[in-house]
């Protein structure tokens, strides 16, 4: 993986020291809140529902064992023991003080990690697959592409002040597993007929308010023109996007209004104007970066796993993905114990798995936008002294994309933002889902909650989704089918009137129950749906 | 009357800036104020007359005056952009990388602060419109 | 009732205006009637509150409860950690809250 060289150091360095002094003058009084807040959104910061909160970057998903340990005991030393591992593939912390964010941006960047735009208007931390690497039907691995990108975006003196927050994923297949077209800008590496490698754009992709699926503006962008023309993108966005009004002031709603076709004209200007500039970097830096991803020395070995042990062999079916390899396996953790805080992790659980990557896969971990962990190269023969190494620390629940694996946003527990509390209803459907025995028979089934219209629960892109509203003062729930974030991206809708915390679990098994009742051969909840339409489930919900 | 912090050594334009509309009737004008809605590019057929643009940020969390400056700048522009208005030390060092080369805040930056801020980036990783050499320019030098 | 809550401009805590101090607990907080926006103005400018704001809170069984649930789980902490609450040994808060 990515390893910094005495540039990156010296960059994350400065921020650190940047930061201690905004922080200081801060609190010396010489800035107000109103100037301080975008500062410190910009290194992560903000101040939540109880106290500060800090996100860190986890750049395009990708850690090492020794990253997570220093998440872990910053979770232990600043924190109350525990971390958030959110939508976006980065890991947030409840309880920081101001005094200690320096001290905490210090032990980040002696692991070469950071804050840096994890909120703000400016360009976010970059994500990726979280299989890269490893999956077996990746055209190359993302993740170079994605850490240029990173170095470009990173204190890009122009774009530090944009309408809106600003979101890019890049992948390399044609399975999407990072909600590529969901982003405002996703960009999918391909190959043209040439055999040449470049990056098609999507752009104008988002969820929150108005949820719109990004368009294709360009199909390829030769390799040594990708920079030239991310600015392209985001200078136009810059200089054109709303800024009269928050909620129309991502690019998707630029990109809406003067529609994809004038949108591009004008990035194509921008394009050919800066094409004159000299700003791409030399192609010989993603030589460079290509360096970091090679693959590790794989090694033959069993091909299969022996099955006599009916909880490793359902674990293994669930949790495991196929590997380019195949003597490997990218092997799921999952963050969503029943009952459990979707995403939630332990500085104890964290040592131990930063401590299994080490022993089990090269030293690699990802995080998942789902919430969950990946071990990304395990293999097979290990698998089996991998999982009872989870399922004694509680990490080996067998759910992923199962009704149980569901992404909920921190909500009102947490976010002032929010409406209505997230985590509780995830609690209450996965024990539902468990007791009567259906998650088994429901298979695939992606759940999203979001505690407010903001969507960090991706609720709009759930084939379940749950959006929390505030219903004069008391918690209510809407409930939205037929989603997908996946490469068939779709825009689920919602049923109807709103339903209380009890209400929405009944409605959720209601929803399920449709299914089992219609569902053909091998349909999934989500073909069922699109088969049978919204009807039938509102007439089942509201009769 | 606000300090103005000017990195040129030429003597400073001492008449007002007229605004973008103005400017394009107004021929004989050579100093000119961009609002953040204006487009730079209508400046460019007459950048040979103009020695002094003004960027004004209303509100420092408008970023449109960083693309209005180095559009100036890729068009060659080598006459003095000066920002002003809700200008502050911690967007300085940005707006110099964009080819701003003056300010002219409404509140009075701390000289001490504005030293550290300037001085903050060891280096950088894009190009833009000051002459700093991008990081992935210094690797494969 | 009508009280203050922001947060501790270091430490982040939330806090509640005591008539004299930003304190933990809303049992403290009193009620500021008519002076909220001269309170809070006074006590943000010399930093010792950030981001303060007004509740509207009804006084029950002695202690103010926020009107709306966000301010109540504020002034608790998260119901699904009740253990990192102001009061983990207290099972019935949570019918405080909710
Ligand atoms: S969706 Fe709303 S409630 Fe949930 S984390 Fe985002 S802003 Fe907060």
């Amino acid at each position: 993986m990515y390893a910094y060289d005495k540039y990156d150091q010296a960059m994350v360095d400065a921020r650190v020291e940047e930061f201690r002094d905004q922080a200081q003058r801060r609190l010396d009084g010489k800035l107000s809140e109103d100037q301080f807040k975008p500062l410190r959104l910009m290194n992560g910061l903000y101040l939540q529902l109880h106290a500060y909160m800090l996100r860190v970057a986890v750049p395009y998903g990708t850690l090492n064992s020794r990253q997570m340990h220093a998440l872990a005991d910053i979770a232990d030393k600043y924190d109350r023991g525990y971390g958030h591992f959110t939508t976006r593939q980065n890991i947030q912390y409840n309880w920081i003080k101001l005094e200690d964010a320096g001290d905490i941006l210090a032990d980040l960047a002696a692991v070469e990690m950071h804050a840096i735009q994890t909120s703000g208007n400016c360009i976010r931390n970059i994500s990726s697959d979280h299989f890269a690497g490893a999956a077996q039907d990746e055209l190359v691995d993302p993740r170079p592409y994605a850490e240029l990108l990173r170095q470009w975006s990173s204190f890009h003196p122009e774009f530090m002040y944009l309408p809106r927050k600003f979101k890019i994923a890049v992948i390399a297949s044609d399975t999407d597993r990072a909600a590529m077209r969901l982003h405002d800008i996703g960009i999918q590496i391909v190959k043209n007929d040439a055999g040449e490698l470049g990056a098609s754009f999507y752009v104008g992709g988002g969820m929150g308010r108005t949820p719109m699926i990004a368009p294709n503006i360009r199909e390829f962008v030769p390799l040594d023109q990708l920079i030239t023309y991310s600015e392209a993108c985001l200078r136009v966005y810059n200089r054109y996007g709303r800024r009269d009004n928050k909620y129309k002031a991502r690019i998707k709603i630029l990109v809406h209004e003067l529609g994809a076709e004038e949108y591009t004209r004008q990035v194509e200007e921008e394009f050919a104007h800066l094409l004159g500039q000299g700003i791409e970097p030399p192609i010989a830096e993603l030589g460079r970066i290509k360096t970091f991803f090679t693959d590790p020395e794989f090694a033959d070995g069993a091909k299969t796993v022996d099955r006599s042990d009916p909880d490793f062999a359902l674990w293994v079916d669930r949790n495991t993905h196929r590997h380019k390899h195949d003597s490997y396996v990218s092997a799921v953790i999952s963050l969503k114990p029943v009952g459990g805080i979707p995403g939630d992790a332990t500085a104890e659980q964290m040592h131990l798995m930063a401590q299994l990557a080490r022993d089990y896969s090269f030293d690699e971990l990802r995080v998942m936008h789902t919430q969950n962990i990946v071990l990304p190269h395990v293999r097979i023969e290990d698998l089996h002294a991998l999982w009872t190494a989870l399922d004694e620390a509680g990490l080996g629940t067998p759910n992923l994309d199962r009704i149980g694996d569901i992404i909920a946003c921190p909500g009102l527990d947490y976010c002032s933002l929010a409406n209505a509390r997230s985590i509780p209803l995830a609690q209450k459907i996965s024990q539902r889902f468990t007791a009567n025995g259906k998650e088994d028979t429901l298979g695939e089934l992606k759940l999203k909650i979001s505690g407010c219209i903001n969507a960090c629960g991706h609720h709009h892109a759930g084939h379940i989704g749950i959006l929390g509203v505030d219903k004069k003062g008391v918690e209510n729930y809407q409930l939205l089918l037929g989603g997908s974030e996946a490469e068939d991206t779709s825009l689920a809708k919602i049923t109807g009137p709103g339903f209380s915390e009890d209400g929405i679990v009944d409605a959720v098994e209601t929803a399920a129950d449709v299914y089992l009742s219609q569902r053909e051969d091998g349909e999934r909840f989500l073909d069922t749906y699109r088969r049978i339409g919204m009807a039938p489930f509102k007439e089942a919900l509201y009769g | 009357m606000v300090d103005i912090l000017r990195f040129r050594d030429d003597e400073a334009v001492d008449h007002a800036a007229v605004t973008v509309d103005s400017f394009v009737e107004q021929t004989n004008a050579n100093a000119v104020r961009i609002e953040p809605s204006d487009d730079a590019r209508d400046l460019i057929p007459h950048l040979a007359q103009i020695h002094l643009v003004e960027v004004n940020f209303p509100v420092f969390g408008d970023g449109r005056g960083y693309s209005a400056a180095r559009i100036l700048r890729e068009a060659g522009y080598t006459g003095e952009i000066r920002a002003v208005g809700d200008v502050l030390v911690d967007q300085i060092g940005n707006m110099k990388r964009c080819g701003f080369d003056a300010f002219e805040p409404d509140a009075p930056l701390d000289p001490a602060d504005v030293k550290a801020a300037l001085n903050r980036w060891p280096e950088v990783y894009q190009e833009s419109a000051d002459s700093r050499t991008p990081i992935w320019n210094l690797r494969h030098e | 009732m009508i009280i203050l809550t922001g947060n501790d401009l270091k430490t982040g805590a939330v806090v509640w205006w005591d008539g004299s101090d930003w304190v933990l607990h809303i049992e403290n907080a009193i009620d500021v009637g008519g002076n909220a926006e001269a309170v809070m103005a006074r006590e943000e400018s010399a930093r010792r509150v950030n981001v303060p704001y007004a509740v509207e809170a009804t006084l029950t069984d002695g202690v103010a409860r926020p009107n709306h649930i966000k301010d109540r789980i504020r002034a608790l902490g998260p119901t699904v950690r009740p253990d990192l609450t102001l009061k983990p040994a207290d099972p019935e808060i949570g019918n405080w809250v909710i």
